[in-house]
C-alpha cells in the first residue's frame, strides 16, 4: 500500500489544541457579550436579526455569568494566543507556509474549486497539499486569529496600549470587530466541517494520523510544477 | 501566468510503501494517543470547571484557578501601566446630555448632604474630617473621557473637580502615597472600592462634583464620586464618605462578587 505524509506531527498539534481553545473563547466571549448584547443587523432601519435572541440566551444559561465569562476569557487567552503563535511560527521556519500562503492565481482558482464543489464543474484545478480555496481560508484564518488578539487587546487595556485601540479605529470599532471577527469563526467551522465529511474518512485520518493513503497508484502529484507548467 | 519565485515553490509530499501491518499500528497509535490526549484535555476543563471556590475574603465568588489567573493577569498588566498613560480625552461638545447609570448600591437611602463630610483614614490611625466647601477650594480640573463599563458599554462623559493627587498634596495628605492601596467607601458602607496606588494617583483620576459643568446629581453620587477612567465603571465610587490607605487590598464590592480586584483598563 502506498501512503503520503501530509500532516506533520507539530500541525496536527497546533490544529487539535486550537479547536477547544477556540470553543472556549467563543463560549466565553459570548457570557460577556451578554452583559450588554447590544448587536444588530439592521438596515435602512429595519432590524433584520438581533445577536441574539432571548430563546438562545435561555437555552445556554447565559443571563448573568458575566464575570465568569471574563474569568475564563482572560485565562484562556493566554493558550489561544500561544498555540496561534506557535502555529504561526512553525510554518515559518518548517516552510510549511509555502503550501498555506495563497497565490496570485488562487483567487481565480478558487472560485472554480467551489464550482467543482457545488458539482457545476467537473474538473478541479490541480493542486498541492491545500486547493486554492483552502490556501485562502487557512490563511484568511491565520489573520483573523491576529485581528481577534489585536482588537481583544485594545478593548482589554485601552489604556495602557492606547496605540493598539488606536490601530483599530477605536474602543467602539475594535468591540465590533472583535464580535465579527466570533461570528467569522462560527462560519468557517460550519463550512470547514461541511467540507471535512465531504472529503471524506482518507482525508480526515489525515489529521490524526498524518498520512493519506494514495488510493490511485498512477497518481502523480507534483504540485506546483503541475501550476507553473500550463503557465 | 507568472512564474513563481524559487522560494515559494512548495515541496511535494512524501510518499512511501508500507505493509497493511505498519498502517494499522500507525493508525492505533495516532488514534490511541488522540483518544488519550482528549481524555486528558476534557479531563483537566472538568476539573478546572469543578474546581474549589476561593476562600471568601477581599476576593470570593471564583475558582481558586481562575482567581490565580486574574490576579496574576494584574501582575502582568500593572507592569505596562505608567502615570504616563493618558486615557483619551475629548472635545466637551462630545459628552453625552443623558449621562448612563446603572445602579444605585451604596447611594440609595436617605441622605442629606448638609451631614456629609469625607473622612480619611491615614496609615497611623489618625482621621481627618473634610467637608465640601474644603474640596471646592481646590483647583479644580475637568475631564471629557470615554467611561467604559464592565458590561461592555460606553459612553463619552464631562466630570469636573479636583484631581486626587492635588487633594492629597493640597491637604498634607501626600505621605499616604507610598502605601500601596487606597479604599473607599459610601457613608452607609454598603459600596465600597480597592484602588492600587498607581491608579489612584494617576493624573487624570479625579474627585468630582460636577457632571457636565453643573452641581452632580445625587443618583451620579452627589456630593462627591471618583472617577477613574483607567478602571471600569464598577471601580468609580459614586458618593464617597470615606476614605482610607493600606498596604494590603482593601474590601472591593465587586471583586467579591466574582469580578477582577484590579479591573484596570
Amino acid at each position: 500500500m502506498k501512503i503520503r505524509e501530509k500532516h506533520t506531527l507539530a500541525m496536527r498539534w497546533f490544529h487539535w489544541l486550537n479547536f477547544p481553545l477556540l470553543l472556549i473563547m467563543i463560549w466565553s466571549g459570548m457570557l460577556i457579550y451578554w452583559g450588554n448584547d447590544t448587536y444588530t443587523i439592521t438596515v435602512f432601519g429595519h432590524q433584520f436579526f438581533k445577536f441574539f435572541p432571548e430563546g438562545f440566551n435561555k437555552f445556554f444559561n447565559i443571563p448573568s455569568r458575566l464575570s465568569e465569562g471574563m474569568a475564563y476569557h482572560f485565562l484562556f487567552m493566554w493558550f489561544f494566543a500561544i498555540n496561534g503563535v506557535a502555529y504561526v511560527l512553525y510554518t515559518l521556519i518548517s516552510g510549511e507556509w509555502r503550501k498555506l500562503v495563497p497565490h496570485r492565481s488562487s483567487f481565480k482558482e478558487a472560485w472554480l474549486v467551489l464550482l467543482h464543489d457545488l458539482h457545476i464543474r467537473k474538473t478541479a484545478p490541480p493542486q498541492g497539499k491545500y486547493n486554492a480555496a483552502q490556501r485562502i481560508a487557512y490563511s484568511a484564518i491565520i489573520v483573523m486569529g491576529l485581528g481577534s488578539l489585536v482588537t481583544g487587546v485594545a478593548i482589554y487595556k485601552p489604556v495602557q496600549l492606547n496605540w493598539v485601540v488606536w490601530l483599530c479605529g477605536g474602543y467602539h470599532f475594535a468591540r465590533i470587530l472583535h464580535f465579527a471577527l466570533t461570528i467569522g469563526y462560527v462560519f468557517f467551522f460550519v463550512i470547514h466541517i461541511v467540507q471535512v465529511i465531504l472529503a471524506g474518512w482518507n482525508n480526515f485520518r489525515a489529521v490524526i494520523s498524518g498520512f493519506e493513503i494514495v488510493k490511485n497508484e498512477t497518481e502523480v502529484l507534483t504540485p506546483e510544477t503541475t501550476n507553473d507548467e500550463k503557465a | 501566468m507568472m512564474k513563481k519565485p524559487e522560494h515559494f515553490k512548495e515541496k511535494p509530499l512524501v510518499e512511501k510503501q508500507v505493509s497493511g501491518k505498519q498502517l494499522n499500528r500507525r493508525n492505533f497509535i495516532a488514534f490511541g494517543a488522540f483518544a488519550g490526549l482528549s481524555a486528558v484535555g476534557y479531563g483537566g476543563w472538568r476539573a478546572l470547571m469543578k474546581a474549589p471556590l476561593e476562600k471568601p475574603g477581599i476576593t470570593a465568588g471564583r475558582s481558586v484557578p481562575l482567581r490565580r489567573a486574574l490576579n496574576q493577569n494584574e501582575l502582568f498588566m500593572r507592569r505596562l501601566f505608567s502615570r504616563n498613560h493618558l486615557v483619551k480625552t475629548y472635545p466637551v461638545n462630545m459628552a453625552a446630555k443623558n449621562v448612563r447609570y446603572n445602579s444605585d448600591v451604596g447611594i440609595a437611602g436617605k441622605f442629606n448632604p448638609a451631614d456629609w463630610k469625607l473622612n480619611v483614614k491615614k496609615k497611623n490611625g489618625q482621621t481627618v474630617s473634610f467637608t465640601f466647601d474644603d474640596i471646592k477650594k481646590l483647583p479644580k480640573t475637568d475631564i471629557v473621557f470615554d467611561f467604559k463599563c464592565v458590561e461592555g458599554w460606553d459612553q463619552i462623559q464631562h466630570w469636573g473637580g479636583v484631581k486626587f493627587i492635588d487633594f492629597l498634596e493640597h491637604m498634607g495628605l501626600h505621605d499616604q502615597t507610598d502605601a500601596g492601596y487606597v479604599g473607599m467607601m459610601t457613608p452607609d458602607k454598603q459600596y465600597y472600592v480597592g484602588i492600587d496606588m498607581p491608579s489612584a494617583i494617576h493624573p487624570q483620576t479625579i474627585l468630582a462634583y460636577e457632571m457636565n459643568g453643573q452641581p452632580m446629581p445625587v443618583e451620579h453620587g452627589y456630593p462627591l464620586r471618583l472617577i477613574i477612567p483607567v478602571k471600569y465603571g464598577i471601580k468609580n465610587l459614586k458618593r464617597i464618605g470615606e476614605i482610607t490607605f493600606s498596604n494590603t487590598r482593601p474590601p472591593d464590592y465587586w471583586a467579591e462578587l466574582g469580578y477582577d480586584y484590579y479591573s484596570g483598563l
